[in-house]
């Protein structure tokens, strides 16, 4: 792997960037492998990566139907954080967190980390109570979480205008969580790419899973692709919204609905707000990027969706909610907008497990899985390695259903 | 936006309706079924790429429940399959 540094980019500028490696090899098709991992999206990536480098099972293949880095990982608003409800939320998003913030020097590769805090600006006083519960229990995992004045929380986003004490819904105060950051998630898809091919994994873009193979004693045996059959003993999906898509081609059924849930950017503008602004109560949140753009988020749409587009009522009812509480906005064009396809099961944790299929692994139900790109790569590897949880996610497997012990989670971004 | 057929009120714009989800399996008798059937009838929710049976409430009109076919990769409500 060629190193990135100041002496790798003066050298290459002196001779016409002409010398620049390939981040990542296009090696031919084997058909086995040793694991295979359906999806080269943040998680899939990152498994792969840790399958590598922490537990050395290097005959690894990523496949890929569209290009790399082209799913949810591109469809998110790179908020990174760990304000969570459950104690066994808590601990894994701590850990998520801190991994992000030694990723750029961990994978030689940029992240353009900034570690900016989130302020959730708080307008009902059971939200209000909510958070502070969550800040108590926080506090056990070391997170952090501090309760503000609205005078505070004024003066830290001075574009919040709106809310006033004679508006419906008038802003009492607020919660500031100083670990939130947002990076750049190209190169968290790209950096986990290009480690995880210098340490042996293979990367195959183009190359759709249609169906997975069962054998005789209905273990996993490997994939059937558009580019013929694959083999491998394990098989990880890590697909986001199609997840049950998948699945079924083994005839496993899991708990997940696929939702769709939406963002938009602005035009860019002028340093106006440098942090992460969340306003659960009126339903929506944004940060203001690095290029000036304003990236806004809002609720899901209702009913269960593949499309991966907006809504005309879900965009106009975001930007209501967010014009009440930041009425200068009003002036700003909006520029593009998308939606994602998640599932997520009903008690909206993640799902990261062995299956009744021998071999098969999931890792699903991500509602904000960005934030736990690293730690979810990380613990599945151990899982997939090892064939035993990882402490930190071992509350998050298939498991809880069996036996209806749930992990409501209410920290999710729209699980308000 | 969806433009929804209630029983009672004819098309109306998608913002009068909630979603009230997929149509599952009908409830089987506990007493009936081994854990693992209760366990799947309590949380697998059909979650098909292509049309899907689903619960609306014309919850801002006449307050009807009713159901419909809706297809998740198009958003087209469409006939009931054969």
């Amino acid at each position: 792997m060629q190193n990135y540094s100041i002496f790798s980019l003066a050298r290459n500028a002196l001779s016409g960037h002409r010398n620049w490696h390939r981040a990542w090899r296009s090696p031919p098709l084997k058909d086995r492998y040793d694991v295979i991992v359906i999806g080269a999206g943040g998680h899939g990536l990152a498994t792969a990566y840790y399958l590598a480098k922490e537990f050395g099972i290097t005959n690894v293949a990523v496949l890929e139907r569209g290009w790399l880095g082209g799913g949810n990982i591109a469809r998110n608003t790179i908020t990174i954080r760990s304000n969570y409800m459950r104690d066994e939320s808590i601990p894994f998003y701590v850990k998520s967190v801190a991994m992000y913030e030694g990723l750029t020097k961990e994978l030689n590769f940029n992240m353009m980390h900034s570690k900016r805090t989130m302020v959730d600006v708080v307008q009902t006083y059971p939200k209000m109570r909510e958070l502070r519960r969550r800040q108590l229990t926080m506090d056990i995992y070391g997170s952090t979480y501090e309760q503000i004045s609205t005078q505070e929380l004024r003066r830290r986003i001075p574009a919040l205008t709106g809310g006033g004490p004679d508006a419906r819904l008038p802003v009492i105060g607020g919660m500031v969580h100083t670990d939130a950051g947002v990076n750049r998630h190209d190169a968290v898809a790209w950096g986990y790419a290009r480690g995880a091919d210098a340490l042996g994994v293979e990367i195959h873009q183009q190359t759709a899973v249609q169906s997975l193979i069962r054998g005789a004693n209905g273990q996993i045996e490997g994939v059937e692709t558009n580019r013929g059959t694959v083999r491998a003993p394990k098989v990880v999906v890590a697909v986001s919204g199609h997840t049950t898509t998948i699945t079924e081609t083994a005839g496993l059924k899991l708990p997940l609905r696929t939702m769709n849930l939406t963002a938009f950017v602005s035009e860019p503008v002028k340093p106006l707000v440098d942090v992460i602004v969340n306003c659960p109560d009126s339903g929506f949140y944004f940060s203001q990027s690095d290029k000036g753009e304003m990236v806004i988020g809002g609720a899901p749409d209702m009913g269960q969706s593949f499309r991966r587009d907006i809504k005309q009522h879900v965009f106009e009812d975001t930007v209501t909610a967010m014009l009440s509480l930041f009425p200068s906005f009003k002036k700003l064009k909006l520029m593009r907008q998308w939606g994602g396809h998640l599932d997520i099961a009903h008690d909206a944790s993640p799902i990261m497990s062995k299956t009744d299929v021998d071999g098969l692994f999931i890792t699903a139900g991500w509602w904000g899985g960005y934030k736990a790109i690293p730690a979810g790569g990380l613990t599945l590897a151990h899982l997939v390695a090892k064939g035993q949880p990882h402490p930190l996610m071992s509350d998050f497997t298939l498991d809880r259903f069996k036996h209806l012990d749930f992990v409501m989670e209410s920290g999710t971004t729209t699980a308000r | 936006m969806m433009n929804i057929t209630c029983p009672f009120c004819g098309a109306r714009n998608e913002s009068e309706f909630i979603f009230g989800g997929p149509v599952g399996a009908d409830r089987p008798d506990p007493n009936a079924v081994t854990d693992a059937e209760w366990v799947e009838y309590l949380t697998i929710v059909p979650n098909p790429l292509g049309p899907v049976q689903e619960k609306w409430w014309h919850a801002r009109g006449c307050g009807t429940w009713f159901t419909i076919w809706r297809d998740t990769r198009t958003h087209d409500i469409v006939e009931a399959p054969e």
